[in-house]
């Protein structure tokens, strides 16, 4: 079992500020049910599932946070958006996390080279919104 | 009933099965889809943070012509509902970012027009009885599994179509045309959506669920609305008709092929020929 260590320090952050305004979301609502978790179609490929990730923000872990993948899995589906008993927009949050990466140049780390044949094929409603989401 | 038509970049192009098919439609329900006489992408996706501008100019635009045709605007496919809608709720409640946007535009927009589903309209204002009296080939026989997936429905404080869990406006739209219809347990459950550019694996692990659910409930045909959804359940199938005896063929269909078939068109309309599942042998069944 990995120790981790809390402080008061961490939970002035800028940073942290950063996402409950550009989310809109206030993260001490989450009550860690899970619900979000358990309903999301891309859990099974995450490295830290949402309600972790709402846990970690609650700490003030967001450098935790900022190295994960799981925000840049996020396609915004809402399905935990719409079954938060909480009513947090999970969605948004997510969105928040790759926003301020993504002002900070860190969006980079997400090398955006799709397959050609697979652009070739796919309709372009799929690579306008791959291409918003992994841009400013 | 003369209605103000958006039919995104996907309709003028890789979906044209469903545009074709959603134009034929709306003539035999008299509805006058009349096509904005310029439009361009609506962004894919509306942004979500706080501060964003940029990705609201594009579907203000759309929104601020519509207003010289009328007060609502008709969508097909899920991805430009939901962008449009949600832009439209960020301009009628954010002033601030209302000014900004229309500042830009330099048009003017307070969002009085009102983004409307084609499904929408067609329960709403046409009516299931009227559909089913246009049907002269009723699909009897074939069993229809409806999908929805996520962004004709969610969020549902916004979007407001119908239940996000259970919706069933596809549901009464079947049966009026005379199909069997599959309770589909997966219908709102994602297809891995866009990420089939970036992470195609994923979004393939997503719609093979959905697929093995509709081919073990013995659904010949799966519906939808979204081009995405169709591509992605669509894409999959042949890998996995290709690759193993995992499934039966469900082919993947829009709602207004089915429904153009009900009520008479020709054949050589329905865009089959667009589809990589081919949806004919399930459609000679029904010996139309």
């Amino acid at each position: 079992m990995t120790t981790v260590k809390l402080s008061s320090r961490r939970l002035s952050s800028e940073l942290l500020r950063e996402i409950e305004e550009l989310s809109g979301q206030n993260l001490y609502a989450c009550y860690q049910c899970g619900k979000c978790s358990a309903g999301c179609p891309l859990a099974f490929a995450a490295d830290l599932l949402p309600h972790q990730i709402m846990r970690l923000l609650q700490f003030g872990m967001v450098k935790e946070v900022f190295a994960s993948q799981s925000p840049w899995l996020c396609v915004a589906c809402m399905t935990c958006v719409t079954r938060c008993p909480k009513g947090v927009d999970v969605a948004k949050v997510m969105e928040a996390i790759r926003t301020i990466q993504l002002r900070e140049g860190r969006g980079a780390t997400q090398v955006f080279s799709p397959p050609a044949e697979i652009v070739a094929e796919v309709p372009q409603l799929a690579t306008v919104s791959a291409f918003r989401k992994m841009s400013l | 009933m003369k209605v103000a038509y958006y039919p995104g970049c996907t309709l003028a192009s890789k979906a044209k099965a469903f545009d074709q098919t959603a134009r034929w439609v709306a003539q035999k329900l008299d509805i006058e889809l009349v096509e904005l006489p310029q439009w361009q992408c609506c962004g894919g996706l509306v942004p979500q943070v706080a501060d964003a501008v940029m990705g609201l100019l594009a579907p203000v635009r759309i929104l601020a012509d519509a207003q010289s045709i009328g007060d609502r605007l008709v969508t097909l496919c899920s991805f430009c509902y939901n962008t449009l809608k949600r832009a439209n709720l960020i301009i009628q409640q954010d002033a601030e970012r209302r000014q900004k946007v229309t500042d830009f535009l330099e048009q003017q927009y307070d969002g009085k027009v009102k983004v409307v589903h084609m499904l929408e309209l067609i329960r709403d204002e046409i009516g299931f009885e009227t559909v089913r009296s246009k049907v002269t080939r009723a699909l009897t026989g074939i069993r229809v599994a409806p999908y929805y997936g996520c962004l004709l429905l969610r969020p549902s404080k916004e979007i407001g179509l119908d239940d996000p869990e259970d919706p069933t406006v596809m549901e009464q739209l079947l049966e009026a045309l005379g199909c069997d219809v599959v309770d589909f347990p997966r219908k709102v459950e994602c297809c891995g959506s866009f990420m089939i550019v970036n992470r195609p694996e994923i979004a393939a692990q997503c719609s093979a669920t959905i697929l093995r659910s509709a081919s073990n409930l013995g659904a010949q045909l799966l519906v939808t609305s979204c081009p995405l959804c169709q591509f992605n359940l669509d894409w999959q199938q042949m890998r996995m008709l290709e690759s193993n005896g995992e499934i039966s063929p469900v082919p993947v269909l829009y709602f207004t092929q089915l429904m153009a078939m009900a009520m008479g068109i020709e054949p050589y309309l329905l865009g089959f020929e667009q589809h990589l599942v081919d949806p004919r042998p399930a459609v000679m069944e029904l010996r139309l």
